[in-house]
């Protein structure tokens, strides 16, 4: 059952396109759950709203109508600046096709979550290599995306979405442009973070993607056919509500997040 | 908020696209580049004649008819100014701020040496008029006053008359024709370099007695013979007010002019045409350097053309940025001194430039001027392109920072 402290709570959320003249109901009414800690697939056909549900719960997108809270605060009452700042320390992404920036070395991709948390370059270098390390590319540091494989480029982005040392990772179709091999090897850390505490969405269409998670949430035309929670969910290691391990020594905040999570967080 | 932070990230995206990043800053180079050159030579030939000027004394005034205004010579100078008025402004007791008073007659005349002829620009006057007009010379001397006063066929050339008429310059004691008459080459002036202005290279110098009397067919007027101009030197630089009305005084006097009438005599003095030559050189730097401003406007709205394409090209970029939780203030800061930096580089490079075409103009032998490029041109030409940076780059920073997250990230 949702609790107050649910990281993720959506109550009639729609979410409508307007294309020129017509409109397009991309999310129409979806009301979901998620604790910390979960690991949760989202399935469903290509078009039924995967990605919008992803935008509007990653604080990329405004529901059209609806209440989104995430930790209890409602993201229509939070201003750019500190969607922004979640955005950056709380959320990581990683996008189907990776968007690394081109011709930069994977250490630059990876570090620049800390450059906009405000960390001195002096010490973000240092964080970007434990995060690659963590991926276990820690010998390709200074490859740029076109030196790397798809899985490679995949993991650096994997890195660059964790460097923050977010509570909640976002992955919109992560192995959709892999093969099976290396789609594997991503699925393999993805669970790997996931024991150490990490709150994971994966949106596959993939069926046996899904099927390794936990909690499985199908979508049809903006709304969701039907939530299963598999027998693992209740035994997952991270499913202790609220009491996640940080997957590494916590960052010094930088005083502008301080003061926002004060704000976000205080009756958290 | 820490603008130096944004400096790396501009460089960084720079040296990740070097030809998007050359061509952007090839029209401020081009317009940097312009703008200093031309100030440069507008600055170096206005201190080149202006020198050439003041060398020529400061304190020198000049006394010319004016023109004739009706009837049939309109055009063609009065033929007031006389022997008499030179005669009368010597006089120390009405003119004590004039020191000197040489009276001019010019025509132009064929001279012949042997089987060689020249035209040749000859004036007549005085001995004193190597004083006044600050003439040095290369052989021998000037006319000396006996000569004048004896009205003897002697004469000075410039060089180019000499070598013209003997083909070498060491030509003292040879003897020229002028309409059959000799005359004995008694002194050779110094080259003045500069063709035009000023010069004397191509000019004879006779006694103004024979110039009057045997060469020209001068007309007189109330008895005395005409002078074409009349040059004067003042006592001091300070005093040339004071010698110009003096000169006025007596001449309006003699020519008979009331108290309505205009002079029929023109006094310029060289401080005057100082400032002529300062406000015409100035004017024609003004005109030049602000079709050169052009192009450096063109090079901003070209920089402001390739930085929207770039926004364009980077709508993935800022898109990830926005989702990695870059504020809307830093993905504008960054584009911003993207363009600072573009800009502020081109603009240096155009400072090197044009500071390369001094050099090389510095290295040309006998070319009349250098190019004078100043400090204050140089902090101009150093925040003209940062201005243009920061204007230009405006528009484009502020189209990507209104890039939806969501829209940039499904971008293909
Ligand atoms: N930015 C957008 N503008 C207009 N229509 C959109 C936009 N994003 C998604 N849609 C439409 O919304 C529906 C859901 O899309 P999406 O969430 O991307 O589905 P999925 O990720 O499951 O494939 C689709 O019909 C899609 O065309
Ligand atoms: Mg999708």
């Amino acid at each position: 059952m949702p609790g107050p402290s649910a990281l993720i709570d959506m109550q009639e959320v729609t979410k409508v396109y307007q294309m020129g003249e017509t409109k397009v109901l991309a999310l129409d009414g979806v009301s979901l759950s998620i604790e910390e800690g979960e690991y949760v697939a989202i399935v469903g056909t290509s078009g039924s709203g995967k990605s919008t549900l992803m935008n509007i719960v990653g604080l990329l997108d405004r529901p059209t109508d609806g209440v989104y809270q995430i930790r209890g605060h409602s993201a229509g009452d939070l201003t750019g600046r500190q969607l922004a700042d979640l955005r950056n320390r709380e959320i990581g992404f990683v996008f189907q096709q990776f968007n690394l920036l081109a011709r930069a070395p994977a250490w630059r991709q990876v570090e620049l979550p800390l450059f906009y948390a405000g960390i001195a370059r002096s010490a973000s270098r240092q964080r970007a290599l434990e995060s690659l390390a963590q991926v276990g590319l820690a010998d390709r540091a200074d490859h740029k995306p076109e030196e790397l494989s798809g899985g490679q480029q995949q993991r650096v982005a994997i890195a660059r979405a964790l460097v923050n040392r977010p509570g909640l990772l976002l992955a919109d179709e992560p192995t959709g442009a892999l093969d099976t091999r290396t789609g594997e090897e991503v699925m393999t850390l993805f669970e790997k973070l996931h024991a150490e505490g990490l709150t994971l969405i994966i949106i596959t269409h993939d069926q046996e993607v899904a099927d390794r998670a936990r909690r499985a949430i199908t979508m049809r035309d903006g709304a969701i056919i039907s939530d299963s929670r598999g027998a693992a969910a209740t035994a997952a290691p991270g499913g202790t509500n609220g009491l996640r391990e940080p997957a590494l020594a916590p960052l010094p905040r930088p005083a502008v997040m301080e003061q926002i999570e004060e704000k976000v967080y205080e009756t958290g | 908020m820490k603008l130096v932070r944004y400096f790396p990230v501009a460089f960084d995206s720079i040296a990740a696209n070097k030809m998007r990043a050359s061509l952007t800053m090839l029209g401020i180079i081009i317009g940097v580049a312009a703008v200093l050159t031309i100030l440069g030579i507008g600055r170096g030939a206005s201190e080149s004649i202006l020198g050439e000027v003041a060398s020529q004394g400061t304190t020198r005034l000049t006394i010319s008819p004016v023109t004739e205004t009706e009837g049939e010579g309109a055009g063609s100078p009065v033929q007031t100014l006389t022997m008499g008025d030179v005669k009368a402004l010597a006089d120390p007791a009405f003119h004590p701020d004039v020191v000197e008073v040489v009276p001019q007659y010019a025509g132009n005349l064929q001279l012949v040496a042997g089987s060689n002829n020249s035209q040749v620009r000859v004036t007549g006057t005085t001995a004193a008029y190597a004083d006044v007009l600050r003439l040095e010379m290369a052989e021998g001397r000037f006319l000396t006053e006996d000569e004048v006063t004896q009205m003897s066929n002697v004469i000075v050339i410039g060089t180019t008359v000499a070598s013209d008429l003997f083909e070498r310059t060491q030509v003292v004691g040879e003897s020229v024709r002028i309409d059959g008459e000799p005359y004995t080459v008694v002194g050779v002036l110094e080259e003045s370099g500069n063709a035009g202005f000023g010069s004397n290279d191509e000019s004879g110098f006779i006694p103004i007695g024979a110039a009057h009397g045997r060469v020209f067919n001068v007309p007189r007027y109330r008895g005395e013979y005409v002078v074409t101009s009349i040059s004067a030197d003042a006592l001091s630089e300070e005093r040339v007010e004071a010698a110009e009305l003096q000169i006025e005084q007596t001449l309006r006097l003699r020519h008979g002019l009331n108290a309505e009438d205009d002079n029929d005599f023109s006094v310029s003095t060289q401080a005057s045409l100082l400032e002529t030559i300062d406000t015409v050189t100035g004017t024609l730097t003004l005109l030049l350097s602000s079709s050169a401003a052009i192009s450096l406007v063109v090079g901003g709205i070209g920089i402001m053309n390739i930085m929207l394409v770039s926004v364009t090209e980077r709508t993935k970029e800022i898109g990830l940025r926005k989702a990695l939780g870059a504020h809307t203030s830093d993905v504008l800061l960054q584009f911003l001194i993207e363009s600072l930096v573009l800009t502020l580089l081109g603009g240096l490079i155009g400072i090197a430039i044009s500071y390369g075409a001094a050099l090389l103009v510095s290295r040309i032998p006998n070319f009349s001027f250098d190019l004078l490029i100043g400090f204050d041109a140089l902090i101009m030409a150093v925040g003209v392109s940062a201005g243009c940076g920061l204007v230009f780059g405006l528009y484009p920073a502020m189209r990507a920072t209104q890039l939806d997250p969501i829209e940039a990230l499904r971008y293909e």
